[in-house]
């Protein structure tokens, strides 16, 4: 920061009120953000009240509503209730064939994108900027216009002769993981477009100097190199896509439930069960801790490991 | 020719690029287009009008959509300005404050609401409000957002900040200016188009947030998005991507304003 020769000594100006200036941030984020995740903590461990709501009791009920089934009047030994866990493998695997399919449209794109000229890359970049930021409801709502049993991809087809009957999507498992990939596309391109950018091309070079062919070059060079962007745009679709609640809602309807759609349910109307949508939200916010724990450690031991 | 010895050339890879950005705006293309259709039935072309757009303004469902639009862009003007003073704030904390032990953690804490899935937040927000009988309704949406909207802000100013070196302060607290001065009057000029880029982006965000808004809301206060999605649970109808493709264009107004405010002189700050 500044120099010895300053008449503050080491300390930039700013430097002195650093805490003021935090502070705030600290106090918003603190008391509206990490305050609640605490409260929603504790109400996963009460007991419900049965017009939504809970009462001031500790119990594991809503833990072990989700784990174990224990026969309709709870009398019976505990087993494994698959309900719930279904919902949640069910949100896991969509989320996972979500960033797959992302990766695999997404890598091609960041790629292109950094490889072009900067003025035309600057166009590109802004092209798949728009809508990552475009609200995500509307988006949705047009993927479903666009699909749906009498939708203009229908017509289309039919009025074009190609198929004899709609092609049924809306309400499928298909559908919402068209939602999840459409979703979260541009958060797959960004980081790794960024990775790429900065990637120095003379290894190429020299890997063709030494008889490499393109694609093992792009195999063994360049996507080691860009992993750090790889692995950062899995998590930001991955993450997003677990959590989602718009695609299964308004793509899936009631048979393709995702985790998201569960929780939702909970805190509607008088029928939901409070410390039940707190416990699932906890386990949620757990996987998502876990993925980012290992990320941040994974991320640790690379760059101790390679020196620098 | 060069492109055929251009060791960075990889077949496939533009028919990929082009397939990418047909997914990502032929559905909304296609919706901007229908809601210019002359016809009840939403699918079958009837001809260009603009009738949807009437009766997104003065037709039956009008006022609903006016109050709507309201609660949120009022509540997206004074969440966007709070989270923007605070993220200026803490900008300034993080990036000229040297090192010091809690800056990874502040860090973290800033960009908390990006990391935790949107519903978790929404789950829990809603439970904060209820345990310190907070009512849901109008306030409790604005608190959300501006919470929601720290990190969004914060991310453009800090990077705009990063490429701003110190010397300007310093000479202007070498000539006599008190810190506020400094600020005032030096940094903060410098810092603008990252606080617009900012600005826009918490604005954006704000304005177009559904998940937390929907569970936060309470009965009987709707903003845009949530009037959408009611509205979109009985039926898409063609009102609907009228007032759907106006929100775009606006979002798109925002992002692009944010994006050539973030490129503003950055060649040379």
């Amino acid at each position: 920061m500044a120099g010895p020769g300053n008449s503050r000594g080491f300390q930039g100006v700013f430097t002195p009120l650093r805490y003021w200036l935090l502070l705030p941030s600290w106090l918003v984020v603190g008391f509206f953000m990490v305050a609640p995740v605490l409260i929603m903590l504790v109400y996963s461990f009460l007991t419900k009240e049965f017009r939504g709501g809970v009462i001031w009791e500790f119990t594991l009920a809503a833990y072990d509503q989700f784990f174990l089934d224990r026969g309709l009047f709870g009398d019976e030994p505990p087993k494994i209730e698959w309900t719930y866990i279904g919902i949640f493998w069910r949100s896991v695997w969509q989320a996972g064939l979500a960033t797959v399919l992302c990766l695999l449209i997404g890598f091609p794109t960041a790629y292109y994108i950094a490889t072009r000229p900067p003025a035309t890359r600057n166009i590109w970049v802004f092209l798949v900027t728009i809508p990552y930021w475009v609200n995500l409801l509307i988006r949705t709502v047009s993927m479903k216009f666009l699909i749906r049993d009498n939708g203009p991809i229908n017509e289309w087809l039919l009025s074009a002769g190609l198929i004899a009957e709609p092609i049924h999507l809306i309400n499928t498992p298909v559908a919402v993981q068209l939602g999840l990939f459409y979703s979260y596309l541009p958060f797959m391109v960004l980081p790794i477009y960024a990775a790429i950018e900065r990637f120095d091309f003379s290894l190429c070079e020299a890997a063709a100097d030494l008889y490499a062919g393109r694609w093992f070059a792009l195999w063994h060079i360049i996507i080691p190199n860009v992993r750090p962007g790889i692995v950062a745009g899995c998590i930001l679709v991955f993450i997003p896509s677990l959590g989602a609640f718009l695609a299964p809602d308004l793509l899936g309807g009631a048979k393709n439930f995702m985790i998201g759609s569960l929780i939702e349910e909970q805190f509607k109307g008088t029928a939901g069960n409070w410390p039940f949508g707190a416990a699932a939200s906890m386990i949620l916010l757990s996987v998502v801790l876990v993925v980012l724990f290992f990320n941040a450690r994974n991320r640790a031991t690379q760059t101790s490991g390679a020196g620098h | 020719m060069a492109r055929k010895t251009d060791i960075r050339h990889y077949q496939g890879f533009l028919p990929m690029t082009v397939l990418c950005m047909v997914l990502l705006y032929g559905p909304l293309i296609i919706v901007m287009v229908y809601s210019f259709n002359d016809s009840l039935s939403i699918t079958r072309w009837g001809g260009f009008s603009l009738r949807w757009y009437y009766d997104v303004f003065f037709g039956l469902e009008a006022p609903k959509f006016q109050k709507a639009a309201f609660n949120s862009f009022s509540i997206a003007t004074m969440a966007a300005i709070t989270s923007t003073t605070i993220a200026v704030a803490a900008a300034v904390g993080m990036i000229r404050g040297g090192q010091f032990r809690a800056k990874t953690a502040s860090f973290a804490l800033i960009s908390l609401p990006l990391m935790v899935p949107e519903i978790v937040t929404a789950v829990a927000t809603l439970i904060f409000f209820t345990t310190i009988g907070f009512t849901a309704g109008y306030a409790t949406i604005l608190v959300a957002h501006i919470v929601f909207c720290i990190p969004f802000a914060y991310l453009p100013i800090a990077a705009r900040l990063e490429g701003i070196e110190n010397i300007y302060e310093e000479a202007a607290m070498d000539l006599y200016a008190s810190r506020a001065q400094a600020f005032f009057q030096v940094l903060m000029p410098l810092m603008l188009p990252g606080i617009i880029s900012g600005f826009l982006l918490a604005f954006v965000i704000s304005l177009d947030d559904f998940i937390i808004t929907n569970f936060v809301k309470g009965a009987g206060i709707e903003t845009l998005p949530t009037a959408i999605f009611g509205a979109v649970k009985q039926g898409i109808k063609p009102n609907i991507m009228a007032i759907s493709t106006l929100l775009l264009l606006l979002s798109f107004v925002f992002v692009t304003l944010s994006w050539f405010a973030g490129r503003m002189g950055s060649k040379n700050p």
